[in-house]
């Protein structure tokens, strides 16, 4: 099981709706975020144009944030979730710093968090995480990679997509639809 | 207080009795917290049915509370056709209105202390036994005609049916005159039918979406960002007009970046083209059309090359554009848009776009406009309203006569005492809207309130608005309350009901309580006779085969449809409710009341050197003033930013993020700053904000002086002669990039 | 043009416009950190080779600095820690990838050692020193009976600390101007002339220093040759190492790099190291105290200047 998502940047509009639906799904503090959004614009007027993304935790891989936690907070779970157990976090920070995404925040109780694909308050249930469900234009995709029916696999087949700082060595599994 | 100029009132001046008060709420709320905490018990995963009141649209959806009781998240309701189980930024963040603890918190009373306006906090009873006198005087006086009702939002129903058991039907709203009202007028000349909201717009399934200054994707409208998505999906071509490099722009497949106010000559062009080019739906205009004759000859001249000079838009463009809507024909929308309310011949513009679908053929057709249906719901028997002893409308006699709903900026005029007018406005209830950034010419707006009596406001935040009342009250959110049944039309007949989720906080109370309880206190017990909202709710479902309980379990149910006319059948036989029975290309309505029959083009006014067009919109996280305070959408975005085209800024030597305050071409100066974002994304010669912003009043910790409100520089307004809109957008600003020393200006 | 902006949400301060996760505490660790293990190296060093006798202020008087140095280094650890509680979780796992975990496990050897090691030779700093108990008596005896393979210890875990201070950047892909090997071997050179500087300082024998001063001379001199070859490593990767560079080289960490942490603390400690050896005589404590300084801001330039460099897509 490896479980990914995929984002359309050409429907993304950019409302930020995935962003305040995770907040009030996971009950990510005012003031944090675990999702955030990203506008590219390239041109002169009015020769222009634009990429939307709504970006959040890649679940890497090979993934430096596991990689260089010195308590084994940050883990793999399943489907290649990356997921930090607040009760052995020790705030020490290595994550935040070894993310070339910066998907990582100190949540104000003092252990490191981000994105957990709402794994366990979701996903094992059944449903999509809180963004993909609310996005207005539908433009998320998310699902197991190893099964050839799931949204995302079915996306990723039928469109063209890049990841983002593939060069980085992190093999990223959040996809981005061009 | 007739006579006494009325004193904005600024934060701190709440009078002695408000702080006594203010501490026992505070208490209050304590108690309700422990008793959440030990007595609410297994609340986790408990969901209330609701719809939506961060926008109009009013989608259906779900309240969850956590495991604590508090409210945690709103998720929209998968039946509903408003949203299809997915709510939009503004609504999901809609809990951020409940839990903002800058709330109005009890009503309050103008008194003076030591010479200066103060608001003393009352009790409910005090606020409206006071209100209700003041009532009868007015009445007793001056008619009850002279009471107005300004409203935005599901509490009008309330107070619109207090206001006419009283005996004035003078109820108005800012969605008329400042938003839709030319398109609405515009479609019901031509079509003999309005669009109606949500739209009837059959984006879904059309081939071809032709947007016009509407920018759905910042313009959040629910339905219509979800459709113009599975539009996109199944491969719909955009085209999108709009002197912005809009969201829409950037997925369309032609963006024309038409030079500001010229829209109208795009229009007849595209009309010219078609109709030379036989591009138009000859059989759908022959059956269904008058003037088409009229037409033809009238757009003769207005050949793209002609409306190249005026728009800026390549001829090719505007030829190749008009082949890609004819090619989709007839599942092709050339979208009405909303906010359309411009430049002054509004109405006209939208009778364009309206003539432009006839043409295509696209009204009544799949992927076009489709017919909706609303659920027929009864009313509570209630007696007879009294019949007032004048209508609305003659307070601006003769104008205005194709409005077919109260001018705002109608009443707000004839408010001001002048000479020629019999009776004049005494008292404003205001419900849901904060006039200070609803209405543009900020003065008339004062200069109207300080003629008044009184005036009462009805919100839910401090906002500007509420500073200038005679007595505030309190209302709860939407999550604290019932409302009457959404039964908007739609594709199929639907109703939503909205439940309580929470008890309402502090010691505010819902619109349906407050307009009963002073019907109580004028004696209109008559015109109120349930006992409380879920007695009237339960009565009206039970009528139609539903009840209180079902509604809770479902959030919405739908109906079947009474006649199987989503569309027009082929070669069906339609009559159209206009004068000739038929869409009319030219309208006699206009030519009746000495208007144009068919479109034409006017020249708009230009900003001077050194100014700028000063633009506005939308943008996703936010619903104009409404939102500025939510602690989950500012959290998204809590400012807005003048965007401005490289080249200006490189000619003023602004730097991006610099603040800089802006003056318009009547000298008004901007009380706020606000910052500089420069962007290919907008043109030389307009300037771009997001309404909204830029409160003045202190109490809203979150948005006091956060960027600027539109609002204020918009003080040349070109009304509509045909339905009285006001047309905002030839206001043309100039920079002050020495924000300090114009404060000390300003003040001198 | 091109803009790229954050439309909404990362309004975590943290992050944005640049990481600043970490503040003084870590490159403070780090210093102390390399400051200790060039220290307790040549304290080991010379006990294998057997040369107390011959330099007396490196094997029996600096290393007394080390456990207060190591301590103050992990308070500052500890003060970094937003989950301070959990704090002990540290040591509940040996997570062989993470530098961070080997970095204190090897802190969890090196400190006690320092403390073992300062005990036997308390007697120069307190002649009369008194046990009071028997077993430690019987303590002592065992740790001096055994103190060359104590020195063997110490001499590796301080080469290990020495690097540990480096690679715990260097571990950080993310960061550009972190990512570069060169990162261990250049803190470990600076941690041990920071150490030989400690020594000069301390030492009251003209021989030890004069020794001393040659083998710091020798330290600036590849600590010279590394930064060198690390901008050239960078100026000749991707454009993102290009960048980090360039903070360095017209950058905003131009002047207080090229100023104080390579003129300052390496070209003219050299010089009047030099000076020294030709025996000019100048106030001794001078330029090791510059080549401390410059150690002190080395780590918090990188520290910073790291947290500033990004991956840009
Ligand atoms: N300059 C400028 N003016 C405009 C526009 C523009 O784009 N620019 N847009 C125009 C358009 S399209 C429209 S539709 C109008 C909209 O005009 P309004 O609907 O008046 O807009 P808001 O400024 O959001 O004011 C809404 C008020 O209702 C209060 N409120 C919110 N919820 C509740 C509630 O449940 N109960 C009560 N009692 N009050 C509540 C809010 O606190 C706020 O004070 O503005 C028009 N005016
Ligand atoms: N997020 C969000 N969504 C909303 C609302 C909200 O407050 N927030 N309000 C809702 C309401 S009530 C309404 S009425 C609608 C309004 O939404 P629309 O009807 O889409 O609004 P407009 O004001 O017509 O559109 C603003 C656009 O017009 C462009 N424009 C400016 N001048 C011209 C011009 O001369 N010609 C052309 N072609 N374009 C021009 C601007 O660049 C901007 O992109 O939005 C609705 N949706
Ligand atoms: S909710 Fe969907 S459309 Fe909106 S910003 Fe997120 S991904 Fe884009
Ligand atoms: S995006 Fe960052 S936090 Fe997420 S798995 Fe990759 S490195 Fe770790
Ligand atoms: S902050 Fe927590 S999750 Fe991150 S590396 Fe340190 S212990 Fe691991
Ligand atoms: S997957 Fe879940 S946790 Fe991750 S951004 Fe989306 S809603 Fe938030
Ligand atoms: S469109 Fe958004 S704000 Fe408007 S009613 Fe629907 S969810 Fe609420
Ligand atoms: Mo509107």
């Amino acid at each position: 099981m490896r479980y990914a998502m995929a984002v359309d940047t050409k429907k993304c509009v950019g409302c930020s709706d995935c962003v305040v639906a995770c907040q009030t799904e996971n009950k990510v503090p005012i003031g944090y975020c675990r999702d955030w959004v990203v506008e590219v614009m390239d041109g002169t007027y009015p020769q222009l144009e634009i990429e939307i993304r709504s970006e959040r935790c890649n679940h890497c891989e090979n993934s430096p944030c596991v990689r260089c936690c010195p308590t084994g907070a940050s883990h793999y779970a399943d489907g290649g979730v990356v997921l930090v157990t607040p009760d052995e976090c020790i705030g020490c920070g290595a994550c935040i710093a070894s993310c070339p995404y910066d998907a990582r925040y100190p949540h104000p109780d003092g252990y490191v968090d981000k994105c957990t694909f709402c794994l366990d308050n979701r996903v094992k249930k059944g449903l999509d995480p809180a963004c993909v469900s609310v996005c207005p234009t539908k433009c998320m995709y998310f699902g197991d990679l190893d099964d050839p029916n799931s949204p995302v696999s079915k996306v990723l087949k039928k469109r063209k997509f890049k990841t983002l700082i593939p060069e980085a060595g992190t093999q990223p599994q959040l996809y981005f639809l061009i | 207080m007739k006579t006494n100029r009325r004193q904005f009132i600024k934060i701190g001046a709440l009078g002695t009795g408000g702080i006594a008060l203010a501490a026992t709420t505070h208490n209050w709320s304590f108690a309700a917290d422990l008793v959440k905490k030990y007595v609410a018990g297994d609340t986790a995963g408990q969901r209330t049915a609701t719809y939506c009141e961060v926008c109009f649209w009013q989608c259906a959806g779900w309240v969850y509370k956590d495991e604590d009781g508090e409210i945690q998240k709103i998720i929209g309701n998968e039946d509903d056709p408003h949203c299809n189980g997915r709510f939009c930024p503004r609504g999901t963040g809609g809990i951020g209105q409940y839990h903002d603890e800058d709330r109005l918190k009890t009503p309050l009373l103008r008194t003076k202390e030591n010479g200066k306006d103060v608001f003393k906090a009352v009790d409910w009873d005090e606020a409206l036994d006071f209100i209700a006198a003041k009532m009868k005087g007015i009445a007793e006086k001056h008619g009850p005609e002279c009471i107005a009702l300004f409203t935005h939002g599901s509490g009008g129903a309330h107070f619109g049916h207090l206001l006419k058991a009283f005996g004035s039907q003078s109820i108005t709203a800012p969605s008329f005159a400042q938003c839709r009202g030319p398109r609405e007028v515009g479609f019901l000349t031509t079509f003999g039918d309005i669009i109606y909201s949500p739209e009837r717009t059959d984006i879904r399934d059309s081939k071809c979406l032709v947007l016009i200054g509407s920018h759905i994707g910042e313009n959040m409208h629910n339905g219509q960002i979800q459709e113009m998505s599975d539009a996109i999906d199944k491969g719909a071509t955009i085209i999108t007009v709009d002197p912005r490099f809009s969201t829409a722009a950037s997925k369309s497949k032609f963006w024309l970046p038409i030079k500001p106010s010229t829209d109208m000559a795009l229009l007849l062009a595209w009309m010219n083209v078609l109709i030379e080019n036989g591009w138009y739906d000859k059989d759908y205009v022959e059956r269904y059309t008058y003037g088409f004759e009229e037409l033809k000859a009238h757009v003769q001249p207005f050949t793209p090359e002609w409306a190249y000079g005026i728009t800026t838009i390549d001829p090719n463009v505007i030829r190749k554009t008009a082949k890609e809507m004819f090619d989709a024909s007839p599942a092709v929308i050339i979208h009405p848009g909303r906010h359309v309310t411009w430049y002054g011949d509004d109405t006209q513009r939208l009778r364009a776009v309206a003539i432009l679908n006839a043409l295509l053929g696209s009204w009544g057709r799949r992927g076009g406009f489709y017919n909706p249906e609303k659920a027929n719901v009864p009313d509570f028997p209630v007696p007879e309203f009294p019949t007032p002893k004048r209508t609305p409308t003659e307070a601006y006699e003769g104008k205005y006569n194709l409005a077919n709903e109260v001018v705002s900026n109608g009443i707000c005029d004839a408010t001001i005492p002048t000479p020629d007018k019999n009776c004049s406005f005494k008292m404003w209830m205001v419900n849901g809207t904060n006039l200070m950034a609803a209405l543009p010419n900020q003065k008339q707006t004062i200069d109207a309130i300080n003629a008044l009596e009184l005036l009462v406001v009805v919100d839910t935040m401090p906002v500007e608005i509420t500073g200038y009342a005679d007595v505030v009250l309190p209302e709860c959110t939407y999550l604290e309350r019932y409302d009457m049944l959404r039964k908007s039309p739609h594709r199929e007949p639907n109703i939503a009901v909205r439940v309580p989720a929470a008890q309402p906080k502090y010691n505010s109370k819902p619109a349906d309580w407050i307009a009963k309880k002073l019907a109580e206190k004028l004696g209109l017990d008559a015109f109120f006779p349930w006992k409380d909202m879920e007695e009237l709710l339960d009565w009206q479902l039970k009528e139609i085969g539903s009840s209180l309980d079902e509604m809770k379990r479902i959030g919405v149910k739908k109906f079947p449809r009474t006649y199987d006319d989503l569309y027009f059948a082929p070669g069906e036989d339609v009559s159209f409710n206009t004068t000739t029975g038929k869409i009319e290309l030219y309208s006699t309505d206009m030519e009746a009341e000495g208007f144009d029959p068919l479109p034409v083009y006017t020249p708009h006014e230009e900003p001077a050197e050194g100014f700028y067009r000063l633009i506005y919109g939308r943008a996703p996280m936010h619903t104009f003033s409404r939102t500025a305070n939510n602690p989950n959408l500012t959290d998204l975005m809590d400012e807005n930013t003048l965007w401005v085209n490289p080249k200006v800024a490189k000619l003023w030597g602004l730097e991006a993020g610099q603040e800089v305050k802006l003056k318009n071409q009547d000298g008004i100066i901007s009380t706020f700053a606000i910052k500089v974002r420069i962007t290919e994304r907008i043109r030389w010669d307009s300037v771009y904000m997001v309404h909204g912003f830029g409160h003045n009043n202190k109490k809203l910790s979150r948005a006091h002086g956060r960027g600027i409100n539109d609002t204020e520089l918009i003080t040349n307004v070109k009304v509509d002669p045909v339905m009285g809109g006001t047309g905002m957008r030839s206001n043309f600003v100039t920079f002050i990039t020495d924000i300090y020393s114009t404060e000390n200006e300003k003040k001198s | 043009m091109k803009e790229e902006l954050i439309i909404s949400g990362r309004m975590n301060q943290f992050i944005d416009p640049t990481l600043h996760i970490w503040h003084w505490h870590i490159p403070l660790y780090l210093f102390l950190g390399g400051l200790s293990a060039g220290i307790l190296f040549f304290a080991a060093y010379f006990t294998i080779t057997g040369k107390e006798d011959k330099y007396p202020t490196a094997v029996k008087l600096a290393p007394f600095l080390t456990p207060v140095l190591l301590s103050v280094g992990l308070l500052a650890l500890l003060l970094d820690l937003k989950h301070k509680t959990y704090f002990w979780r540290l040591y509940t796992t040996i997570r062989i990838e993470s530098p961070m975990s080997w970095g204190a496990w090897t802190l969890m050897v090196v400190t006690p050692l320092s403390f073992v090691w300062s005990a036997l030779n308390i007697k120069t700093l307190f002649p009369n020193w008194d046990w009071k108990y028997k077993f430690l008596y019987d303590l002592e005896a065992f740790f001096r009976k055994n103190i060359k393979p104590i020195a063997w210890i110490l001499l590796i875990f301080s080469l290990i600390l020495g690097v540990y201070t480096g690679i715990l950047f260097s571990a950080f892909n993310a960061r550009p101007l972190w990512n570069t090997s060169i990162l261990g071997p250049l803190f470990l050179t600076s941690g041990l002339s920071t150490g030989a500087a400690a020594i000069v300082l301390l030492s009251r024998n003209h021989a030890e220093r004069l020794t001393f001063a040659r083998i710091d001379l020798m330290l600036i001199g590849i600590e010279v040759f590394l930064i060198i070859h690390m901008f050239m490593g960078f100026l000749a990767s991707t454009q993102v190492h290009i960048e980090a560079a360039e903070l360095f080289l017209g950058g905003p960490y131009t002047t207080p790099f090229w100023l104080f942490v390579f003129t300052l603390g390496l070209a003219v400690p050299a010089v009047l190291e030099m000076l020294e050896l030709k025996k000019f005589h100048l106030p001794y404590w001078i330029a090791p105290a510059l080549v401390i300084a410059g150690g002190l801001i080395f780590r918090f330039l990188m520290a910073n200047a790291g947290q500033a460099s990004r991956w840009l897509y």
